[in-house]
Order: structure tokens, then sequence, then C-alpha cells
């Protein structure tokens, strides 16, 4: 289930009340006023709204990337406010896995050696990293390019070995920031494909910011965002309604 | 170690700029290596100076005499328990090139007062006995090809003529320090022949009772010959070879000082280096984090590529002088004890190591302090 009241209970990921200020040349900018966000495991929410509305900066503090001005983020149980330093970087590892639309993949390490990253954190043993890397790259369709550099493979593996690195620890949340942006539609298409099959088949919570409304139609819910608020929308991208008088 | 392969993939990103930031460690550190190996041949006298020894010399200068005769009563003051003298003698071998140290020494004595060199008795009673005998040290006789019973004809610098001296002995010892080449005969020999300061001596060296006692036996020997013609100079021999090694000027300085200048471009260039390296990969490094890498592994993973071009470039560059100092003195007898040691060896590989390490701590505080957010819009 997704709340934009602030009234869910138990949720995966609870948002209350979240403010985020940029200052910017003196001058001070609300970028998100007052949010509130319920999301429960399983669920698969793409944003959308116009440029400068927020939503990268809101894909950012439900990560711990960034830090709310005032209000809480809880997921699965942590407050992220609560956590910072070596804390909040063990708790990003083992709960969220970035997309982002460029990729940013290292390029002097294979795909093998990209996806491995974030094992590499973890305590598993050669062995078992190995049968992860390779799990992941499978699920992506790429074991045949695993050993391939970035700069050897198109913008569509490359995006597919970014998911995989994404996945390859098990994150509860995949955070993905116009996963589809540099590519073409088919390429685009593929990628969706792969993350509709991560929320179907693996039960992820998904959290999709995009501009394109074929992409936004992969997701079960879609909420628009516009000058710092949450307005819940139809899966056609319609604003359905206003949030004070949303229930779902 | 999980982490060694992402910082050597890092280290050959930019092989051009890796290479000339390991050649000026390699350029610095053989620098390094050579300086050390000239400090501690210059100062090899201060090394093996004995603790109960002291020195006594003109109190004007270390050129200037002093008479024969200060022997005995040197040896009734306190604390003494014994003494000899040498003289400087200055010959060389028939070219000037040739020179090495070569001294007059009293013969009776000396084996008492220096018992780090070996001898057989058979070999130094030949020398004893031989007006003109001479002992040589392993060196001396490596560099020329002498072996006992060569006869050697010295030119004197100070007196003329040429002396001719016979090989009787070869001194060994088991420290390498004292294998400097050089040559001692008779002092009754070089008084016989000489034409002026006949009775005089170079300097005393004094044996004493206790180490501790090294100030009290000084003053008491200044004291007996103060206000004579011949006013001593009475210091231990350490002191005294320190002295000796900077009448050339304050070696130990200038090697900090060039050292300090070398070190310091060195920092600069590094620094220069990783900066660049960090500031290129700031989106990467924002990517680890976002992965969930904590502050201090990814400021250890910028300082371990330091770290590790300063151990390669370093090493690479005390192994060059090494190497250059397996080839031997290279002033034919100047810097006899021409030997980079293991204590330098790793004195300098710390060095490296520190600069490495003092070079990226700014780059990598900087990544360290990164902004995640900032670092991915800067993508």
């Amino acid at each position: 289930m997704v709340r934009v009241d602030g009234k869910g209970t138990e949720s995966l990921v609870e948002i209350r009340s979240l403010d985020k200020k940029y200052r910017r040349g003196g001058e001070e900018i609300d970028v998100l006023r007052g949010l509130n966000l319920d999301v429960d495991q399983g669920e698969f929410i793409a944003f959308m709204g116009p440029s400068g509305s927020g939503k990268t900066t809101l894909l950012n503090l439900i990560g711990g990337l960034d830090v709310p001005t005032a209000g809480t983020i809880r997921v699965a149980g942590d407050e992220i406010g609560a956590l910072s330093g070596r804390k909040l970087a063990a708790w990003r590892a083992r709960h969220i896995g970035f997309i982002f639309q460029m990729y940013n993949l290292i390029p002097v390490l294979t795909a093998f050696q990209n996806v491995q990253l974030p094992l590499l954190l973890t305590g598993l043993s050669k062995s078992d990293r190995r049968e992860h890397v390779e799990a992941a790259l499978e699920l992506v369709g790429l074991t045949d390019r695993m050993h391939h550099y970035p700069r050897q493979l198109s913008g569509g593996q490359e995006q597919r070995v970014a998911i995989a690195r994404a996945i390859v620890a098990d994150p509860t949340i995949l955070l993905c920031d116009e996963p589809t942006g540099d590519l073409d539609r088919a390429s685009g298409d593929e990628i969706l494909a792969i993350i509709s099959r991560l929320s179907r088949e693996f039960r992820k919570t998904i959290f999709l910011v995009t501009h394109d409304p074929v992409a936004a139609e992969r997701a079960g819910t879609l909420l628009h965002l516009d000058k710092g608020t949450l307005l819940e929308c139809a899966a056609d991208g319609r604003v359905a309604c206003k949030p004070e008088d949303r229930k779902r | 170690m999980k982490f060694l392969h992402l910082v050597l993939v890092n280290l050959r990103r930019k092989k051009t700029r890796t290479a000339l930031t390991i050649g000026s460690f390699t350029v610095a550190l053989f620098l390094f290596g050579i300086l050390a190996t000239i400090k501690s041949a210059l100062g090899s006298g201060v090394d093996v100076a004995g603790a109960d020894r002291l020195v006594v010399r003109n109190r004007v200068s270390l050129i200037q005499p002093l008479p024969i005769a200060y022997r005995d009563q040197i040896l009734r003051l306190p604390h003494v328990e014994e003494a000899t003298f040498a003289t400087w003698f200055g010959g060389y071998y028939q070219d000037m090139k040739n020179f090495f140290p070569n001294f007059a020494i009293d013969v009776p004595n000396w084996r008492r007062v220096y018992p780090e060199y070996k001898f057989s008795d058979e070999e130094w009673r030949a020398f004893a006995e031989d007006r003109e005998g001479c002992v040589i040290s392993p060196p001396l006789a490596k560099r020329f090809g002498w072996k006992i019973g060569d006869r050697i004809p010295l030119e004197a610098t100070i007196w003329a003529g040429t002396w001719e001296l016979n090989v009787r002995a070869i001194y060994e010892t088991d420290r390498r320090e004292l294998t400097s080449p050089e040559l001692w005969f008779h002092y009754e020999y070089l008084d016989e022949r000489r034409s002026f300061w006949k009775g005089f001596v170079g300097w005393y060296t004094v044996k004493i009772d206790d180490p501790g006692n090294a100030v009290e036996a000084a003053e008491a020997i200044d004291d007996r010959f103060a206000n004579s013609p011949f006013e001593t100079k009475t210091e231990t021999e350490k002191a005294f070879a320190a002295g000796f090694a900077n009448q050339i000027g304050n070696i130990r300085l200038l090697i900090l000082s060039i050292g300090s200048v070398v070190f310091f471009t060195l920092l600069l260039v590094t620094g220069n280096a990783m900066a660049s390296a960090v500031r290129e990969r700031t989106g990467e490094l924002a990517v680890l984090k976002t992965i969930g890498m904590n502050d201090l592994t990814v400021l250890s993973l910028v300082m371990a590529e330091a770290i590790a071009v300063a151990a390669v470039g370093g090493g690479a560059g005390l192994v060059l002088a090494k190497l250059f100092t397996l080839r031997g003195d290279p002033t034919g007898g100047m810097l006899a004890n021409f030997y980079l040691s293991p204590r330098n060896l790793a004195l300098g590989f710390a060095l490296a190591l520190a600069a490495g390490a003092a070079a990226g701590i700014l780059p990598a505080l900087g990544a360290m302090r990164l902004r995640i957010v900032d670092a991915l819009r800067r993508v």
C-alpha cells in the first residue's frame, strides 16, 4: 500500500513532514515541503514531475545520500536522520541499491568487478562473491559479457551492469534515477522490463524517478511531485486528486 | 586487501602520470641513498670511536704538533690507563690520485689502545721488528694488489723524498667501518728521517679507566699543559672524529638541506598528482560511497594509492643507490666506507612512505569529505 496522507502504520518506508531547503546565492529554495509518504514492501512507485520539483532530492533523501532540513524518514525501522558516518554507510550497503541515469560504472573495472564492488564491503568469501555476481549478471542477461569493460558495452548493457551492481547485495529498496533517460526506446524497454521483473518476482520495493510516461506506466503507483508537494496520480499520469483529500 | 585490485587499476589509468610520479620518488630516494652514504662515510670515524678513549691535540689546531714528552706526563694523570700517539704523514703512492690515509704510529703501545684491530702475533712481531715495516688494511691491499713482503715507495707531501716501506702485516677486523684503505708505519722511522718537528707527534690517544670519567680526565690533561708553549685540547674520540669530519664543512646540514628541498619538491609533485587523480574520479568516489563504502575506507583507498607510488618509486631509488654504492668508493679513497647500510635503506624507505602519506593526505581528506549529492551532480 502507498499513502501520501501520513496516516500509514508499520510501512517499510515512512516519511513524515519532510522539508528540504537549499541555499543558493543567498536565496533559500524550498525543494520539498511537508511531504508525507508511506510505502509497503514490494511496491513499485514512479515519481514524475517537472525539473526542479524535487524528485531526485526525494530519492537522495530516501537513500540517505542527503539530509532533510526537517521531518523524518524511517526505512525498515531505522530512522535515517539518526544515522551518520560509518553507520549510515553500512545501512546504505544493506538496504539501498542505486541505479543512475549515467550508469556510473567504474571504467577501469570489468562488468564482473563493477558488480562485485558492493560485496567487497561484506564478509562474503571470494567464491560466494563470485556466485552472487554471476547470479546478478545472469538475471540481467549479461553472463557472456562479464569480463568486458564498460567501454566495450552498449549503453543498455552498461545500465544492465549497473542494475546487477544495485541488486547484487540483495538490498531492501531500489532507487532508480531516470534509468532510461540516456537510452533509446528499445534499450530503455529492456531496462524497464528488468526493473519490473525485480518488483514482480523478487518483491523489491522500487522508487523510480522518470520524465517518461511510458516508463512510469510500469509502476504500480504513480506519484506526481510539484513544487515540493506529492500528489498521487492515476497510472496514466493524470493527477488524481489533491493530497489532503486522497485516501487509498 | 580486497581493494588492492582497485588501488592498482586506479594507478594504471594514467600510466604516464603514475610513471612520472614514481620516477620522482626514484630520483629523490636515489639521491637520499647517495647522500646518506656520503654522510656515513665521512662520519664513519665517529661511529667507531671508543667511548673510553680521549684524543689530545694541540689547542691551536690539529695540524700543530705536540711534544713526544707529553706521553709520560699524561700517563701519570688520574684515570689514564694507557696512551699512544700518531702523526699524519700524508704520503701517496706513485701519483697524487693514489692518495690514502697514512700515519706514523707509536708501535709499542698501539695495540693496547686499539684492540679492535686484529693481527696474527707473527705478523705484528715482523712489523715491530722492522723499522721500515708497515701495516696495511685489507681494502688497501686489494686496491693496489699489495701483499706481505712487498716494498712500497711512498712520496711524502709534508716531508721531502720517497719513503720505502715493507708490508709486514695486514690487519683484520669484523667491523666494516674499520676497513678503510690506510697504512701505518713506525714513528721512529719518520722521526729519524724528517727534517723538522723532530720529537713531536700529531696527537695522542688516551685510554681511560671509565667513560664516566672522560670529562674529569680531559680537564686534568688540559690543565696539566695549560700556559705551556703547546697547550692541549682534549676531547672524546667521538667528538674528535666528528670535528675531523666537519673540517670540510657542516656535512650534516648540507645533506639535510638538500634532502629537505628534494622531499618538499616531492611532496608538491606527488600531492598535485594525487589531487588531480581524486578530482578526475569525484563521481566514482561518490558512487563508491553510494554503494556503502564509508569515509574511512575511501580515505584509505586514496592513501593506499599515494603510498603504493611512494613504495615502488622509493624502493626502486634505494635499489639503484645500493647498486651504485656496491661499485665502491667513487673518489678513490676520500670516502673509504662508501656503503649504504641496511639502517639507511630502512630509513630511506620509511621516509618515502612518510612522503607518500603526507602527499596523499590532503587529497584523501578531500575524497573522504566528499558529499555524495554534490559529487553526483558534477558527473
